[in-house]
């Protein structure tokens, strides 16, 4: 098999990757002031991320030149792989800050959970390709989806991390939504969430969890907790107005009022200091990049590309939704990265690879159905 | 391979795409929905939050003008003091912090919690005081405890300084922090909690000229509270001043006679109604009202029976006994009733109906014209000579001396005293006046009250030939440079309308009761100078059983005098609560301040040493014991 064909080059998604470049760049242009009134020794952040965004490139480079129906095969490997990590993890992980989270190898670390995201969408991608198309899940046909990602995701929960195993829970979720749930499975689905989310409650959430959500109910709570980041968000975002602050102007950023200001909350330095103008564009840039990564799924004429470009587009809805929603006070305080948008490798390289599959179905779309 | 695997794209995934697309679109519409809120309608909001956040004020506060006497000697002045104040933003924990304030200030908890919730609102950035005047000890505490003290600042303001501990302090008033009450009114919308104010007297009623203009720092802080940059600064100007009619030496001297005793001594310039002295006594410490005033001298205040905090020459009401019947005596000559040789026979009652009215000389005057009745203060005489002028003769003239009346000097709560009549009487307890009520009318008992300062305008009145001054204490409004703003000028009220003949027989007698043997006030006699005065005693109990009464149960003594008698200058009252009489508790009061201002003008040379100054006091005192009698009425 050729590695590259030209084809491939010819149907190449520059709608794709010029959306994410430009989603990007506007994060960095946006990390540099986030991060104007730091003092750190070293290479700039906004550097480091134009760095990643540069690795990120070359592995949708490397990754689109493989076909992706490779994954289907290797599905099954991988998952076991990954949720052998997490089980390693919990027994031999570093914990670090009340969390266990990462696993040392030798030279370098890994942190299991965040390619946990990546994994579920392959899985459930071969898992239902293999259903009857025109069928939807029945109660029954929910049970082995459920196993398979509620393993992962209780263990992701016991490290705990809350924000990445509600992202694995809310991929798949979208996932079975895309295939179609029996209405009486889904009325099912939802009076079961009711003793899980009491279980998780009483059981599995730990007492910072647990706080934040209920600073998130009521900031006033604590001030100084969680409550105070979502406080000093909502000021930042609002006291931008319509036109903003202007660029490095912010004072509730260059002030460092701002919690995680280049990294979760990079968006309230945004919102700041270019308004509700800004956001708008960026939440239109956003919005057309999910609904073209439906719309990849659509014209996608292979099932399993397609329920696979459904997981990716739903991993990245989820991670924008719910960072931007917390930035603007619609959720609770968890630690979801904004993609491509907030400073952090672990984040962009997830994403890029999340944009190489995309890429990857795309540029194959008329691959399959002329045989 | 699977890869040979093709499986037909169902039309229900597709479906199922369309409507996610739609879900998505929905979310993202929320989400713009939010931001919409957050940054369009609710943008002011998060705009004056964000300010607070990064906004400190550190105001400062300008000093006050000062207050200075007639010859531009300083009275009242400004030195630092030092206000714990709390940024509330920068507070991390509010119990902890409040609870090691309460501690180590000994702040009252309540209170403290009060002043903190009260603070909500209140203009943006802006700290709350929480203590003012802390001691050295507290200063140096705070000091070492600033970084373990998050959201406490120290600020310097500058407090009052009085000359001698304070002096004329019922007319000058006292500064303290302003009331919520005063926070509410429209005037005082540019003040903050913990600003100082004029409570009282002066320091209120020119509240608007010797305040000045606060200046302050508006800071840009970081999320830590440290000071990046000053925003702005504005330097605050200081108050203007005030210029007063008061001569501190006259005022000294009046607060030196009265002495602990409660009372009050007022001199005016008869000339044009400039307050040359105003003393009520006892003192109280206008410093203490700056801070927190312990409890116990509150209380101290208060319980005194000498009631310091009352300033007695503006709302003390006492009948003004003999020293009235100056006005019995010119309405008398006025209407034709009498003349400097009509006489009247005392032998030590005055009989009306079954009811007698007895002369504080019980042995009687024997036969006496108007000079001697004025000089013994004979009661008789002016018992006849009431009942035969009826209360509202004498009503009418004791008005047109300003009696009855504030005098409409420009200080806050002026009492208007009271001179019955028969239409008064009529309309407040509904009865018709009673002869016998006349009688006490003319001694100046019964319903009459007048207030030292009245009692001095009626005095100045009687002295200059019936001008009545609207009395004033300011004289100059002056800038910092020394700039005159605003200057007052004398204010003439009416005319008293009496003959010059009337007023010369009244002062004639007036010089005789100082001057002449047998007197009763020559306790206030000067060797240089011709004073002419009038005792007076005014009975506070109807019921008195003697000289070992209680405090409260004693008489009042009264004195009223002017000088030079020919060429009248200046016309004093004073006022000793519970003294006994006129002659010997109030008289040598009134000569203490006469003396001050002849000194002053040169008229009197000043003794060389204290120890001479005592001793010719002494010296004349023995004139008093000469006259014995002449002590009462």
């Amino acid at each position: 098999m050729p590695l590259i064909d030209r084809r491939l080059l010819t149907n190449f998604d520059w709608t794709l990757l010029g959306l994410t470049l430009v989603i990007a760049a506007l994060g960095v242009v946006n990390i540099v002031s986030a991060t104007a009134s730091y003092n750190v020794p070293g290479t700039a952040y906004y550097l480091k991320q134009f760095y990643w965004i540069l690795t990120g490139l070359f592995l949708v480079l490397a990754l689109s030149s493989v076909d992706y129906h490779l994954l289907d095969d290797l599905a099954i490997w991988v998952y076991g792989v990954v949720v052998f990590l997490l089980l390693v993890v919990l027994v031999a992980g570093k914990t670090s800050m009340g969390a266990t989270r990462w696993l040392h190898l030798g030279f370098f670390s890994i942190q299991p959970s965040e390619p946990m995201k990546i994994v579920i969408i392959i899985i459930f991608a071969r898992l239902f390709s293999r259903y009857p198309a025109n069928s939807t899940l029945t109660i029954k046909g929910m049970a082995v989806p459920l196993l398979i990602v509620g393993l992962p995701a209780l263990l992701i929960m016991k490290q705990p991390d809350l924000g990445t195993a509600i992202l694995v829970l809310l991929i798949a979720g979208s996932m079975m939504l895309a295939v179609g749930v029996n209405p009486s499975a889904l009325m099912a689905g939802v009076v079961a969430a009711v003793p899980v989310i009491y279980v998780g409650w009483s059981f599995y959430l730990r007492e910072y969890q647990k706080n934040r959500i209920l600073d998130f109910l009521n900031p006033e709570r604590s001030r100084l907790g969680s409550g105070y980041h979502i406080i000093q968000s909502k000021i930042a975002v609002g006291s931008g107005g319509f036109f903003g602050k202007g660029y490095l102007k912010g004072t509730q950023t260059q002030l460092r009022f701002l919690p995680e200001q280049h990294t979760d909350f990079a968006f309230s330095v945004f919102s700041e200091e270019w308004g509700f103008l800004g956001c708008f564009v960026v939440l239109a840039l956003y919005l057309s990049l999910v609904l073209w990564g439906l719309h990849i799924a659509t014209r996608c004429n292979d099932r399993f590309g397609s329920l696979l470009a459904v997981g990716v587009t739903a991993m990245l809805f989820w991670h924008i939704v719910i960072n931007i929603g917390m930035v603007i006070g619609l959720f609770p305080v968890v630690g979801v990265p904004l993609p491509f948008f907030s400073y952090g490798g672990t984040a962009m390289v997830t994403s890029m690879m999340g944009v190489a599959l995309l890429l990857n179905i795309s540029m194959r779309r008329f691959m399959f159905s002329k045989n | 391979m699977s890869r040979q695997r093709f499986v037909k794209e169902s039309a229900r995934l597709e479906k199922n795409l369309l409507s996610l697309s739609l879900g998505v679109t929905a979310l993202f519409f929320i989400l713009i929905m939010r931001l919409w809120y957050l940054q369009i309608i609710k943008a002011e909001d998060y705009q004056n939050l964000s300010e607070n956040n990064r906004l400190r004020l550190v105001p400062v506060a300008a000093p006050r003008g000062t207050i200075l006497d007639r010859n531009g000697k300083l009275m009242i002045w400004n030195r630092p003091s030092f206000s714990v104040v709390l940024f509330k933003q920068d507070v991390k924990d509010k119990d902890l912090l409040l609870g090691q304030l309460i501690r180590y200030l000994e702040l009252d908890r309540e209170e403290l919690y009060e002043k903190w919730s009260k603070s909500r609102g209140r203009a943006k950035y802006y700290p709350i005081t929480i203590d003012s005047g802390i001691t050295q000890d507290q200063l140096e505490f705070l000091e070492e405890n600033r970084l373990n003290l998050p959201g406490v600042d120290i600020q310097m303001k500058p407090v009052r300084e009085y000359a001698d501990n304070g002096t004329a302090v019922h007319l000058a008033g006292y500064i303290g922090e302003i009331s919520e009450q005063d926070l509410a009114k429209e005037e005082f919308s540019r003040y903050n909690s913990g600003d100082y104010v004029g409570k009282n007297g002066l320091e209120r009623v020119w509240e608007k000229e010797l305040h000045g203009v606060d200046g302050g720092r508006l800071m840009e802080v970081d999320a830590r509270g440290r000071v990046l940059r000053t925003v702005t600064e504005t330097v605050p100007t200081i108050g203007n001043s005030l210029m007063l009619t008061l001569d501190r030496t006259i005022q000294e001297q009046a607060e030196q006679a009265l002495g602990s005793r409660a009372g009050g001594a007022v001199a005016l310039d008869v000339r044009t109604g400039e307050v040359l002295a105003f003393a009520s006594s006892p003192l109280f410490d206008p410093a203490l009202f700056a801070g927190r005033i312990p409890k116990k001298v509150w209380d101290g205040y208060l319980e005194d029976v000498r009631h310091p905090l009352i300033n007695k020459v503006l709302t003390g009401q006492y009948p003004p006994g003999s020293t009235f019947k100056i006005i019995t005596a010119l309405a008398g000559l006025e209407e034709g009733l009498i003349d400097e040789h009509s006489t009247v026979s005392c032998n030590g009652s005055y009989t009306l109906g079954n009811r007698t009215f007895h002369c504080w000389q019980r042995h009687g005057h024997g036969q006496v014209n108007l000079k001697l009745a004025l000089k013994q203060s004979c009661d008789v005489y002016f018992y006849n000579l009431a009942d035969r002028l009826g209360v509202d003769r004498i009503a009418a003239y004791a008005r047109k001396y300003g009696l009855g009346a504030p005098t409409g000097i420009a200080l806050e709560h002026e009492k208007p005293g009271l001179i019955p009549s028969t239409a008064w009487k009529e309309k407040k307890y509904k009865q018709k006046w009673a002869r016998g009520e006349t009688i006490s009318v003319g001694i100046g008992q019964g319903y009459v009250l007048a207030t030292p300062l009245q009692l001095a305008s009626m005095m100045a009145s009687v002295a200059n030939g019936g001008t009545v001054y609207r009395p004033y204490v300011v004289k100059k409004v002056v800038d910092q440079e020394g700039k005159v703003l605003r200057e007052f000028k004398p204010e003439i009220l009416g005319n008293a309308g009496v003959s010059r003949r009337s007023l010369e027989l009244v002062k004639s007698g007036l010089q005789a009761v100082v001057n002449e043997p047998g007197g009763t006030g020559a306790a206030a006699r000067l060797a240089e100078v011709m004073v002419g005065g009038k005792t007076g005693t005014s009975q506070v109990v109807k019921l008195r059983t003697g000289k070992g009464n209680p405090y409260q149960f004693r008489d009042h003594a009264l004195f009223v005098a002017f000088a030079p008698v020919d060429k009248p200058e200046i016309a004093v009252a004073v006022v000793v609560e519970h003294g006994e009489h006129g002659g010997s508790a109030a008289a040598p009061v009134a000569r203490a301040m006469l003396r001050a201002y002849f000194e002053g003008k040169g008229a009197i040379k000043k003794p060389v040493a204290r120890q001479g100054r005592y001793s010719s006091n002494r010296g004349r005192d023995a004139v008093t014991e000469d006259t014995g009698d002449a002590t009462g009425d």
